[in-house]
């Protein structure tokens, strides 16, 4: 009864993201339309003659009613036809899904970062409100969340490259003394561990390390500042003061009582953590020369390819959506209460 | 009002953070406003003799490739900075509490249109759909507004959709009902001023992150152009000249940005100490 109703409930979560979708797929048509003049006469090209702009509206449907556009764009996108990047004459579907894996491995990385640095730090504050550590904690994050990224990073550039030279040449996933490993999950760190490459891991890892950090500082605010709300409305809860009163220990009452049941509105910050590194990681990929979505929409966006940076729009609105349902979907599984009384 | 001067004073001493962060932001406006006339040198003027040198008596934050006085330039591009932000802010604030407020006092279909609009815009990671909105309206200063507005609308629309919607039946809403106020004038004379206080909460908040996604969008090229003075875009040029040792082209405008962006953070959070004690986190 119990798991069965909690696979109602993920279903229906599920169902719920379909308008999220949909009204996505709407934006981004609506996006991809709106180029300033007309579409036709830009995707011709500037050496373009009258029969040929026509040609490319009917080649483009661009001559046709708008549901009708609306129904092939839709039905592209369904056999995942992005269009075809004007700047490199590859699908920018196939142009995307080469560069994922770079931008998906950074923000993992960055994400198991600046969750062991946020959450450490906001039950600190929250064992100790309104002390020194707490301000401390208030001043770290809010200066965090002040940060650019882009600028962050240029200065990690500056002090750990520059100066002190123990940082590699901030250009890329590898140095260039190293082949890529083979592409299995196109994780350089996984894939190398993968073929027993120590070396090629350890390089991949370093190369990770001040991107992943620039982008980690940016998203520790929310997290730090969710852990604290919710550790410090935890702690003050009957069951803390029974557990307490009961002679266990500090530490037991803070990870095993109290942290566990903090958990849950932490995880849902998440979703807004993802919304935050996503958008950051286009200003990171530049800095840092990275090799992934954000920089192929970048260089789109200065050759003024627009097919390429909607589909980017495109691709990266619908991995928050997935990002979005695995977080509710992680929260149901894991939240007691859900499914008890339904 | 006075209790509000008191309660305020209890606010900046109690958290001298917040004290602290008024201050800055004074400084922050005055040079918005002063800006071209306290710059020392003309922020456009290159001079070939005196390129990329370092901070000096003469230069205080250094020359850039073109030998523009970077402080000048950094003095400079507060206005412009600021002017997208508050634009920015102003339309979201403004478009956002109508329709947000139309939702939260009459339910039902505005309700549900105007929640699911929002939930449209959120499904963006939003700094990615800015992008995608300039890259569609075409590269302006202007679209980098529309942008900034579009992606904070939600934000002002849920917090007038609740704020409004505990309100619609509170005590003094029944009174002015009674002595015979139509629903629109209630919600534009009633209920309307009530909301303000959190709204300007949200307006603090968001002003700082408003200023950050402006910058973002001109550091990756898009909006403001050279030679044309703004934080973002200097940050950028001075990227270009970070690996070669020449720091101060990008140390000083990043700090401004970081700077101000701190300050609008810290005021959002000493606002919401005064306006509503119970939020703090």
């Amino acid at each position: 009864m119990n798991t069965n109703s909690k696979l109602m409930i993920i279903i229906r979560r599920i169902l719920h993201a379909v308008p999220s979708v949909i009204g996505i797929i709407i934006v981004t048509f609506v996006l991809t339309r709106a180029l300033p003049g007309d579409p036709a006469v830009y995707f011709a090209g500037p050496a373009a003659t009258a029969e040929s702009i026509q040609e490319i509206r009917e080649a483009l449907g661009l001559d046709k009613a708008w549901p009708e556009q609306f129904w092939i764009y839709v039905s592209d996108l369904v056999v995942g036809n992005l269009g075809v990047s004007i700047s490199t004459g590859f699908p920018v579907a196939e142009e995307l899904a080469r560069r994922l894996p770079a931008s998906l491995e950074l923000t993992l990385i960055a994400l198991i970062f600046s969750i062991s640095i946020a959450i450490p730090l906001g039950i600190a504050a929250a064992t100790r409100p309104n002390s020194w550590v707490d301000q401390v904690c208030r001043l770290v994050v809010t200066a965090g969340v002040s940060l650019p990224v882009f600028f962050t990073g240029i200065f990690m550039i500056y002090i750990f490259y520059y100066i002190l030279g123990i940082a590699p040449s901030p250009l890329g996933r590898l140095g260039i003394y190293f082949m890529s490993p083979p592409h299995v999950t196109g994780f350089y760190t996984i894939d190398a561990l993968l073929v027993g490459d120590l070396e090629v891991f350890w390089a991949a890892f370093v190369q990770m390390i001040m991107p992943a950090i620039t982008l980690g500082i940016f998203t520790l605010a929310p997290l730090a500042r969710m852990t604290r709300a919710s550790m410090i409305q935890v702690l003050s809860g009957d069951f803390i003061r029974t557990a307490r009163a009961s002679g266990l220990s500090r530490g037991t009452v803070l990870y095993k009582y109290a942290f566990q049941n903090a958990l849950l509105p932490i995880l849902t910050t998440l979703g807004m953590v993802f919304s935050f590194m996503l958008g950051s990681n286009v200003l990171v990929e530049k800095v840092f020369a990275w090799p992934g979505i954000g920089s192929f929409a970048i260089e789109a966006l200065i050759v003024s390819d627009y097919v390429a940076v909607q589909g980017f729009v495109l691709a990266m609105a619908i991995l928050y959506v997935i990002l979005n349902l695995t977080i509710d979907i992680i929260y149901t599984l894991i939240d007691p209460r859900v499914g008890l009384d339904g | 009002m006075t209790e509000f001067f008191k309660h305020l004073k209890y606010v900046l001493l109690d958290n001298p953070i917040t004290l602290i962060a008024g201050i800055m932001f004074l400084v922050i406006v005055v040079v918005a406003v002063m800006g071209s006339a306290i710059a020392p040198y003309d922020p456009l003027a290159s001079n070939a003799a005196l390129t990329l040198k370092a901070p000096s008596w003469q230069h205080w934050f250094g020359t850039d490739q073109l030998g523009r006085d970077v402080f000048s330039r950094v003095l400079v591009a507060t206005r412009l900075d600021l002017v997208i932000a508050v634009s920015a802010v102003a339309i979201s604030f403004i478009v956002g509490s109508f329709f947000g407020s139309l939702a939260g006092f009459f339910g039902g279909w505005w309700d549900l249109i105007v929640g699911r609009m929002a939930d449209t815009i959120m499904a963006f990671p939003l700094f990615v759909l800015a992008m995608g909105i300039v890259a569609a309206l075409g590269n302006t200063v202007e679209n980098i507004v529309y942008a900034t507005a579009i992606i904070n609308l939600p934000f002002y629309a849920r917090v007038a959709r609740t704020e409004v919607n505990i309100r619609r039946n509170a005590g003094f809403v029944s009174a002015a009902r009674l002595s015979g106020n139509s629903e629109i004038r209630i919600l534009i004379t009633q209920i309307f001023p009530n909301i303000l206080p959190p709204m300007m909460v949200q307006i603090s908040l968001n002003m700082g992150w408003a200023i950050l996604n402006a910058a973002g969008l001109s550091f990756i090229g898009l909006g403001v152009r050279p030679p044309d003075a703004e934080w973002g875009i200097m940050v950028a040029e001075g990227t270009n000249f970070i690996v070669s040792g020449e720091w101060w082209l990008a140390l000083f405008p990043g700090a401004a940005l970081m700077l101000s962006v701190f300050c609008f953070n810290l005021m959002g959070d000493g606002l919401r100490d005064l306006v509503d004690p119970q939020q703090r986190t």
